[in-house]
């Protein structure tokens, strides 16, 4: 019924063909020109600057100085908090859904965990700004950043720990648990050692995610210039929030400045972003290889 | 066995099941601690936001929002209409076009060098902070032809595309090749086998991922700040003039010191957790209900 020979043209079948290469194509081209506008927009600042915009403390668009240090740092230091958060919650619940949780409750887990990744970040930051900051005495600072930048990556870094955990061959627990293992000794011995790198992987994917988030960090870090401090109750900046909240009053040397710091961002994340994949590929090729 | 030296069994029983007792209490005691923020925040959201949207029901969901934010009273319509025509407008354009490239990927590119590197910068794509790609709209898009809806569909679509593209291709490895076989038996074309045969089969994954990405684009903020402008009437034009949407109103209320524009941002966060919710819910009784 549903397969039609009547239509059969080697014209069609070409075209279909060029369309869907077409489609794949496009991927390239609007990466290629991300990089390209925005590198070639950056320039400018890149040129005056050299050097020092990532050396220097002074952001003041009045004497045209842009140095992007404190927010290179604030984008480091709440997504390190935010990962020093994350993790260990990330890691037990992964390691209670797989291991310990009965399996009629592992479906209704892993559905709630996930819908804590459909709340839109700014709904996140509006809960940051409005109740986190105000009624917990925390105020707008690299901490609350912190915090809500950890709450809205532990569903990524606990979905993907499960994907890895659960590569672990059977094989490989059985025999922990038939020489006597207890259940954590089982963990220890099988689990972790073999999801070790996938595990690393998974937790450097949440923290470019971390440093990429702009809506919850732009509302609740407190907009400060300057601060390169490890104080955590200290406000500050990071560089995707000084780019939402900047570029609104921004004149074209700043708004060059302020793309020179999306570049920088970009930058880093893809780079964090490939690693991390290398990482998790390499280890899941791993374990399935050696479980065949 | 790869068990041996971090398998210690030599210590005395009791202490060996209390350890693992405690290990276990604290994997479950990470389970609430994950509860908590979502609990909380939902509370949060659903308590604040049920009272105002109530309060004016159903006129918060239709009235315009005031011009003057101190001013209580309802209207997030036309940040509603604004979020589903550029939510709209991005799936337009990213799901055929994600279908696509993942028909291209797995039906005809393989192991190809080429299919290879487009597989590789769709993850990295994936990987792209969202105020990049709004940027990157901007500079291209929103510069020349101002302020539209339109811009911000765009914008959102660059995200969309990559997660679309990883769905699809693995809905698409899912369907056994001898349903391909048995259509080149009949002699169809790869064309029409794929467009009748391994997309239908494949389908309800399909839109099940397809409505996830959606779901999350529809929360975004980032990628609208330099492409819709500011309103607060209604533009159904998806093509011109400025826009609004629910995540612009919650951002640009939050830090209002006005009580008025901070219950129009708890009802608007209200609805757009209402929208992602749902969009999430639906793409998940598809996919179980099929597989």
């Amino acid at each position: 019924m549903l397969l039609d020979l009547r239509g059969r043209s080697a014209h069609g079948d070409r075209a279909f063909r060029w369309i869907a290469i077409g489609a794949g194509a496009l991927v390239l081209l609007i990466l290629g020109m991300v990089a390209l506008v925005m590198v070639d927009r950056a320039r400018p600042v890149l040129g005056e600057m050299g050097l020092s915009f990532f050396s220097s403390k002074r952001w003041s668009s009045a004497d045209g100085m842009y140095g992007a240090l404190p927010f290179l740092w604030g984008t480091l230091f709440t997504a390190a908090i935010a990962v020093a958060i994350a993790v260990p919650v990330s890691l037990g619940v992964a390691l209670f859904v797989t291991q310990v949780a009965p399996r009629w409750l592992k479906k209704p887990m892993v559905y709630v965990i996930d819908l804590l990744a459909v709340v839109p970040s700014v709904v996140f930051g509006l809960w940051g700004v409005l109740v986190l900051s105000q009624h917990f005495g925390l105020g707008r600072s690299f901490l609350t950043a912190g915090i809500i930048l950890g709450i809205m990556i532990t569903p990524i870094i606990t979905s993907l720990s499960r994907e890895v955990i659960e590569t672990t061959p059977p094989s490989e627990k059985e025999a922990a648990l038939a020489l006597g293992a207890t259940r954590w000794e089982m963990i220890r011995a099988s689990v972790l050692p073999h999801s070790k790198g996938g595990l690393v992987g998974a937790v450097m994917l949440g923290l470019g995610r971390a440093m990429g988030e702009t809506i919850a960090a732009a509302l609740v870090i407190g907009s400060a210039l300057g601060q390169v401090t490890v104080n955590p109750f200290a406000s500050g900046n990071s560089m995707p929030a000084v780019i939402a909240n900047e570029w609104g009053e921004a004149d074209d040397m700043h708004k060059s400045a302020l793309i020179a710091l999306a570049v920088t961002l970009f930058v880093i994340t893809i780079a964090v972003n490939l690693i991390a994949t290398a990482i998790v590929q390499r280890s899941m090729r791993h374990s399935r290889g050696k479980s065949t | 066995m790869i068990v041996g030296p971090l398998l210690d069994l030599r210590g005395k029983p009791s202490w060996r099941g209390a350890r693992n007792i405690a290990m276990q209490v604290i994997m479950g005691l990470a389970v609430i601690a994950i509860l908590i923020p979502l609990v909380a925040v939902v509370w949060s959201v659903v308590s604040r936001g049920a009272g105002v949207v109530l309060h004016a029901f159903p006129e918060f969901f239709t009235a315009e929002i005031p011009v003057v934010s101190r001013r209580a009273g309802p209207g997030m319509g036309p940040a509603i209409l604004g979020t589903l025509l550029v939510t709209g407008g991005a799936t337009l354009i990213a799901v055929p076009l994600g279908i696509l490239g993942a028909v291209y990927l797995h039906e005809y590119g393989g192991t190809s060098a080429f299919a290879k590197l487009v597989r590789f910068l769709a993850t990295v794509m994936t990987g792209v902070p969202s105020i990049v790609m709004g940027l990157f709209v901007y500079l291209t898009w929103t510069m020349r032809f101002g302020y539209s809806a339109f811009g911000g569909a765009l914008a959102l679509a660059c995200l969309m595309l990559p997660v679309v593209i990883g769905s699809t291709e693995q809905m698409l490895r899912l369907v056994p090749a001898n349903l391909r076989e048995a259509a080149y038996a009949l002699g169809a074309s790869k064309s029409r086998t794929i467009l009748t045969i391994v997309l239908p089969a494949a389908l309800p994954g399909i839109v099940s991922g397809s409505l996830l990405a959606i779901a999350r684009a529809a929360g975004e903020t980032a990628p609208l700040l330099f492409a819709l402008g500011a309103a607060t009437a209604y533009n159904p034009n998806l093509f011109a003039g400025a826009n609004t949407a629910l995540s612009l109103q919650i951002f640009g209320n939050a830090t209002s010191s006005f009580v008025a524009a901070q219950d129009r941002a708890w009802g608007a966060a209200l609805t757009l957790m209402l929208l992602a919710f749902l969009i999430t819910l639906t793409a998940r009784l598809l996919f179980t209900r099929r597989s």
